[in-house]
């Protein structure tokens, strides 16, 4: 893993430096004298042969210094720690979204293969995994907020409220924490559209899955004989069936939360989320590279500790991992 | 030799045989899995469509009917008219040309470098294949869309770079996947057999380990059009792909995005395009990686 890490931080690196665009333009502005320049290049480093960059970079970043944002002129390591709850809230609630919808769909998809609810259930998942997701924001928005006015609209929570105490920076755990019934209406109303908007791709992966892993299980032998001995169909599915579907089921379920980082960025820039994925792109335009390299970073660090996770889990459920 | 001898007659009459075959082998095919007919069929008609644009669409893409602006779909404007008072059923056939394109560069770039590099480190084997495989890991570990736009925002916002950037971030797929087909077929008798016919390495990869490698690369193909397609359009949305006034599906839904509780189809069109083209993908994908596999034909 760490291995990857450092690969992962030379690639950002690459990419920041052997680029054509040049971010002193861009934060100068094309009427920038060269002196202005020159000062700015010196400031940031950007003065220095590549290589020397590199290192002092990989130092930095050992340190955990990710460096100062060229757009906010803060170090992106605050700005992380400031955006990162906000992603982490959305997340967890699309993965929940997704686990909660996909896994008992796809369940049933594979108990009642062929008939009316594994066809829509089916139809569904192909629709969820290939549907723009920035439409589908768009119109959750414009229905439910909009026009029925049934959910707050874009951002995290009301101005006209106060917040709860910051405790861990997820505003639905802080006001659960507080015991404050308003701000964990109004926190819950504004994650509910985003949430189900980025979880939708995720729900139609892991549909697809758990049906092809329970179609899969349900054929071998050990379910035939648990259901000779007389067990009840439920008891087969879930304690004999579901556990072994969910060994490959997990795989994706770890994949899909890459999908979902990635969904983010477009989740965010539709619902004025305030999280990585709206930094990362107002960084990226404005050719922020400090910033941009940051989160690039953490994402895939964030990415691969999930993967590292999910292999722990793996081995857990599947004894062949564990003695193999 | 002229056609009427012996020889030739005999020659031709197999393959007449084995053309029909094929006829029926797809009829067949297409019967033990119509989720991949229906795929195939989108996918042919998408790509009629674009191919045949300019003939097929009334106007040109930035042609402005500024009178009609943000008209409903009508008999002169089938699918209504946009924000700029362009044509939306022009727009979305010139669109399909270009995510048509997208897909295919894409494909093609990240394919072809990615199973050059997975059937070779198969293939040579030892710390060629680790270093190879190191660097897999490495793009593995981005989120697509995360990497893809940091490359696009490095290179600037273009439809060519969107297209270099997403090539980048799938080529890993191809490399994985060519490579396990490879470390299976090197062991078979028929590579062993040309090597001690004395072929050269390259010449044993490309004549017997990529035609039987091919086909887990075209599933993946098939799938990596779709995703292609979905991800250029998300780059479209915030920016970093194509630029308006491109009539690219993404760049529409963008700029049409005001206009989705009052002018419906402005934003609704674009995306129900970049639907429906995705499915087909998607169900093609489905469709081919059932056929191929021998262990979904009996159910």
């Amino acid at each position: 893993m760490g291995l990857v890490l450092l690969g992962v931080s030379v690639l950002t690196f690459f990419i920041a430096h052997v680029v054509p665009a040049d971010p002193v333009l861009v934060a100068l502005g094309e009427h920038a004298r060269d002196d202005q320049i020159e000062a700015y290049r010196k400031a940031y480093g950007l003065d220095r042969p590549v290589p020397i960059q590199f290192v002092t970079y990989l130092g930095r970043l050992a340190r955990g210094d990710l460096g100062v944002s060229i757009r906010t002129r803060r170090p992106v390591a605050d700005d992380l720690g400031e955006f990162m709850p906000a992603t982490v809230e959305l997340g967890g609630a699309a993965w929940l979204v997704a686990l909660l919808l996909g896994i008992p769909a796809g369940i049933l998809s594979a108990v009642y293969k062929d008939r009316i609810f594994d066809h829509l259930s089916r139809l569904g998942a192909l629709a969820g995994a290939s549907l723009p997701v920035f439409w589908l924001g768009l119109v959750l928005l414009g229905i439910f907020y909009y026009r029925l006015q049934w959910f707050p609209g874009p951002g995290r929570f009301d101005i006209v409220l106060s917040p709860p105490q910051v405790r861990s920076g997820l505003l639905v755990v802080d006001a659960a924490l507080a015991r404050d019934g308003a701000a964990l209406r109004n926190a819950l109303g504004h994650l509910a559209l985003p949430a189900l908007t980025l979880g939708l791709f995720s729900t139609a992966v892991i549909a697809r899955m758990t049906r092809s892993a329970m179609l899969e299980v349900l054929y071998q032998d050990y379910v035939r004989t648990a259901r000779a001995k007389g067990l009840q169909e439920r008891r087969v599915i879930v304690l004999h069936a579901l556990k072994n579907a969910m060994i490959p089921t997990m795989t994706i379920i770890g994949i899909s939360f890459g999908s979902l980082l990635s969904g983010a960025v477009l989740t965010e820039t539709i619902f004025a989320w305030p999280g990585l994925g709206r930094y990362a792109t107002a960084s990226a335009v404005s050719l922020d590279f400090p910033a941009v390299m940051g989160v690039t970073l953490v994402v895939a660090l964030l990415y691969t500790v999930v993967n590292l996770l999910v292999d722990l889990i793996y081995a857990r459920l599947d004894p062949r991992v564990r003695y193999g | 030799m002229p056609a009427s001898t012996p020889a030739s007659a005999t020659d031709r009459l197999p393959l007449k045989r084995a053309r029909r075959g094929r006829g029926r082998d797809i009829v067949r095919a297409a019967r033990r899995s119509p989720l991949a007919a229906a795929g195939a069929g989108v996918v042919i008609v998408y790509a009629l469509l674009a191919v045949a644009a300019p003939i097929l669409a009334p106007h040109a893409p930035v042609t402005q009917f500024l009178e009609h602006r943000l008209d409903p779909p009508s008999r002169a404007f089938p699918l209504g008219l946009d924000q700029l008072g362009r044509d939306i059923l022009s727009r979305i056939l010139y669109g399909a040309r270009l995510s048509l394109i997208i897909g295919l560069v894409v494909v093609v770039l990240g394919g072809v470098v990615g199973t050059a590099v997975g059937i070779t480190a198969g293939f040579v084997g030892g710390r060629l294949d680790n270093v190879m495989m190191r660097i897999t890991d490495v793009f593995f570990a981005f989120p697509s869309l995360i990497l893809a736009m940091a490359i696009a925002a490095a290179l600037g916002p273009s439809l060519t770079n969107t297209m270099v950037a997403i090539a980048i971030v799938t080529w890993p797929v191809y490399a994985r996947l060519s490579r396990a087909q490879t470390l299976v077929l090197r062991r078979l008798e028929f590579v062993e057999a040309a090597r001690a016919m004395g072929l050269t390495d390259v010449r044993i990869i490309v004549r017997h380990v990529l035609p039987n490698a091919l086909s887990p690369l075209i599933v993946q193909a098939s799938f990596n059009m779709g995703e292609a397609i979905l991800i250029a359009a998300g780059l479209s949305f915030i920016g970093f792909g194509a630029q308006p006034p491109t009539p690219e599906w993404g760049v529409m839904v963008s700029e049409g995005r005001d206009y989705i509780t009052t002018q419906w189809w402005v934003p609704t069109i674009p995306a129900l395009a970049i639907l429906l083209a995705v499915t087909g993908f998607n169900l093609l994908g489905d469709g081919l990686r059932d056929l191929m596999d021998p262990r979904m034909r009996r159910r």
